[in-house]
């Protein structure tokens, strides 16, 4: 493997995202963020506004346009992010950066197969003959563990699964051969047992590819059981980073209090706890 | 408050709801004494939501019965049928999504409004200021619209138009999967609370084992249509499951396993 070295593929340093407000000024979604990524499992757990999203979408340059992306430094393999060129970032997007979202429905191109769609990637990165082409999608297909290539390659969208969509996401998303993997939400649309099953796949692809993933996710359970590392996220800041299965032993009130008030099996607990938010938290 | 009639089961015989080729669900009996939480467990396309939508009317009925169960030792004479009018104030849903189930352009005021004028009950400002306050909102929110409410708020003016009916039954289809963890507990806890207070019956519909063994006392676990089994909560709880199914979604409950069965 000859990618970027272990322990610095991506570096975030002081990353803050603003947006315009209503009264004229910026509002921080990311207020600070800061982590450095090598080939792991990264989790980035919140809650919907605690700006874990937009931290995925500024390292790839996916900010909306009125957004205003500051840092100390923002680096990918060495290469400065912050002050690179819209076609350098177009050039590392998909290609060596990608990205899964959350819902095949509406991530998928709806007018197009899913083999064309995932030939379409490959042209972006790749000078591959039509015949290659193809032949490297029904690989990828295979890799997701999709039994019937041939088949799917040809549906559309709407014929295929939320299982399978997803399925076909990451296809696209791996035959550019990506060294780092942005997944926000990546199964939250799915039902629990096929989740496992993606996640299954997501985990070989990590480690025989030697890709780095951040997994960015609302579900803490899921996240404490599949990443090696989590940042845990409020108001914009990372207010705890945990090992894997560290969830015991979270300090900051704000993660425990995420952890006591999820429903537990085999647990009475009436009326359950709930999350008191405290206003220093988002200091 | 009022003096409410008391609680009022469903019993659910032999269901089958059938769409041209596509049988949603298949022969589906359960009873749910007065009183009592049920939950339905299943996968996308398992049925469950389709078993809720065809109690109320919102799914037909291709073969079956639905029907109210009088608490033991009460006469009060015939229970509504299914499709009544009665029935349907008696019997009421609270939808998954928060942002889909109110209308954008109607204040929470009309929202509450209309099916108080749809069953003709009076005395509505009263009834509108009590179910805001009922449900922790608060007048304040009475002019507001969806769009300046969070999710756990919409879900409250969900569960707030639901109770403003006085029924005796709640179907909760996914009441809480829309939403954050801390809000879904604030949620689930005052679903429980007024469950407590006006002695409702619920039917709750999740795909979350541990939501629905935290909200009920007995439940059935679907696939394609079918039931799979009825368990009590502390069965499950304590993996005393017999199908292979079951089993299989109270591992994935727990999490990713490094190893585990998928990886095969």
């Amino acid at each position: 493997m000859n990618g970027p070295s272990v322990a610095d593929m991506l570096v975030v340093d002081d990353l803050r995202v603003a947006f315009p407000n209503r009264e004229g000024g910026m509002t921080e979604a990311v207020r600070g963020v800061s982590f450095r990524l090598g080939r792991e499992r990264l989790g980035i757990v919140g809650e919907s506004g605690s700006g874990k999203s937009q931290t995925g979408r500024a390292i790839l340059g996916l900010t909306a346009p009125e957004g205003r992306v500051t840092a100390n430094r923002m680096e990918f393999d060495g290469i400065d992010l912050l002050h690179s060129s819209a076609r350098q970032r177009r050039a590392l997007r998909g290609g060596r950066i990608a990205m899964v979202l959350q819902d095949p429905k509406f991530s998928l191109n709806p007018v197009m197969s899913i083999g064309d769609q995932i030939v379409e990637t490959l042209d972006a990165h790749a000078r591959v003959s039509r015949r290659e082409a193809r032949d490297r999608a029904l690989e990828t297909l295979r890799q997701v563990q999709i039994d019937n290539p041939e088949r799917v390659f040809d549906l559309y969208p709407h014929e295929v699964s939320g299982g399978m969509g997803q399925r076909a996401m990451i296809a696209m998303m791996l035959i550019a051969d990506p060294d780092l993997l942005i997944a926000d939400e990546p199964t939250s649309a799915l039902d629990v047992t096929v989740q496992l099953q993606l996640l299954a796949i997501l985990d070989r692809l990590v480690t025989d590819r030697g890709m780095g993933l951040v997994f960015i996710s609302h579900d803490l359970r899921l996240v404490s059981t599949f990443c090696d590392r989590i940042l845990v996220m409020y108001a914009g800041k990372v207010v705890e980073e945990l090992s894997a299965g560290g969830l015991q032993d979270a300090q900051h009130p704000y993660t425990r209090g995420l952890v006591n008030c999820l429903p537990r099996l085999g647990e009475h607990r009436h009326p359950l706890p709930t999350l008191d938010r405290r206003p220093e938290w988002a200091l | 408050m009022t003096a409410r009639p008391v609680a009022a089961g469903l019993a659910i015989d032999n269901l089958s709801v059938v769409y041209d080729e596509f049988t949603a669900v298949d022969n589906v009996s359960i009873r749910v004494e007065p009183g009592q939480s049920f939950g339905i467990v299943g996968e996308s396309g398992s049925g469950k939501s389709t078993i809720l939508r065809a109690v109320c009317g919102l799914a037909p009925r291709t073969a079956g019965a639905v029907s109210l169960v009088a608490p033991p030792g009460d006469r009060t004479g015939a229970l509504p049928a299914p499709g009544s009018r009665e029935f349907r104030r008696r019997v009421q849903m609270v939808f998954q999504d928060p942002y889909g189930s109110l209308h954008p352009r109607q204040t929470i005021d009309r929202t509450l409004a209309e099916p108080l004028a749809i069953h003709r009950m009076g005395d509505a400002e009263t009834r509108i200021e009590r179910a805001l306050d009922e449900v922790g909102l608060g007048k304040g929110f009475r002019f507001r619209y969806p769009h300046q409410l969070s999710g756990g708020q919409r879900q409250r003016v969900a569960i707030a138009r639901a109770l403003i009916l006085e029924p005796q039954i709640l179907l909760l289809d996914e009441p809480t999967s829309a939403l954050d963890a801390s809000v879904q507990a604030e949620v689930l806890n005052l679903l429980e609370e007024m469950r407590r207070r006006h002695g409702l019956t619920f039917v709750l519909v999740s795909h979350d084992l541990a939501v629905v063994t935290h909200m009920c006392e007995r439940l059935m676990v679907m696939q394609r249509g079918r039931r799979v089994e009825e368990l009590s909560a502390d069965d499950l709880a304590l993996s005393r499951v017999s199908d292979p199914y079951t089993q299989r979604l109270m591992v994935a409950s727990r999490g990713f396993r490094r190893g585990g069965p998928e990886a095969a």
